[in-house]
């Protein structure tokens, strides 16, 4: 299944992109499990993911939990907690 | 309701005139301005850059206020929020409330800051006095104001 990823605040910053196409590989059918798979794609994914229980995540720009299904999802985003206001 | 997400300055008055002209169903309006600070955590700042998340930003706004008009009976609404480059003094954020009467327009205009700063895909980078840039930390305040709206589930009995 090929999804769009967006990376926000420092999380872009440490993977060094705003966005990319990926194909999910077979096994990947969760939010968790697709962090676990970036994180060994590369040293700047496994730092920007380093502290992964702080990222949250979005589905298709609706807030998730890590336990989320990716099923029927096409833009999934990863980003620090808000801090807007 | 309304929402708008911009890079330009707002004007209170003029949002609020907007809001309520030709309106003679409206007995309250609550304003809220956030501005930007020249210190955060005894630190100088010199300035802030806005990050935001397009599309998602307006949906998650747009459910806020929803939620907002859903629990009170209010005539209208607006949450105006900046993005990009912001220096101290400058306005950040407008909420504006109108109801019948005014209890409904304070606890709606509480109610969507408190959620909009922990659900509203913003994040602040801010620059302090030496040109170093930081981005800043979510506090746990922040979850706690919001927490404090949750209503009670079915299984609270």
């Amino acid at each position: 299944m090929r999804v769009k990823l967006l990376y926000f605040a420092w999380v872009r910053e440490k993977t060094g992109k705003a966005e990319e196409d990926v194909d999910l590989p077979p096994g990947v059918d969760t939010v968790a499990e697709l962090v676990a798979w970036l994180k060994q794609r590369g040293p700047e994914y496994a730092e920007a993911f380093r502290r992964a229980e702080v990222i949250r995540a979005a589905i298709d720009r609706t807030h998730v939990r890590p336990e989320a299904s990716l099923a029927g999802a096409s833009e999934i985003a990863f980003f620090p907690p808000v801090t807007g206001g | 309701m309304s929402v708008r997400v911009q890079t330009a300055d707002f004007e209170v008055g003029a949002e609020i005139a907007g809001l309520t002209a030709g309106r003679t169903d409206i007995g309250a309006v609550v304003s809220f301005t956030g501005r930007m600070r020249a210190d955060n955590e005894g630190k100088a700042i010199a300035g802030m850059t806005l990050e935001h998340y397009p599309g998602m930003t307006e949906s998650e706004l747009e459910r806020v206020a929803a939620e907002a008009h859903a629990r009170w009976p209010l005539q209208a609404s607006l949450i105006v929020h900046r993005v990009g480059a912001l220096k101290p003094g400058d306005n950040i954020v407008l909420v504006i409330t109108a109801s019948r009467h005014r209890q409904a327009a304070f606890s709606a205009a509480e109610f969507l800051m408190d959620y909009l700063k922990t659900s509203a895909p913003f994040w602040k980078k801010e620059l302090d006095a030496e040109g170093r840039a930081a981005w800043v930390e979510a506090r746990a305040s922040d979850e706690r104001a919001a927490d404090r709206w949750q209503l009670p589930s079915a299984s609270d009995g």
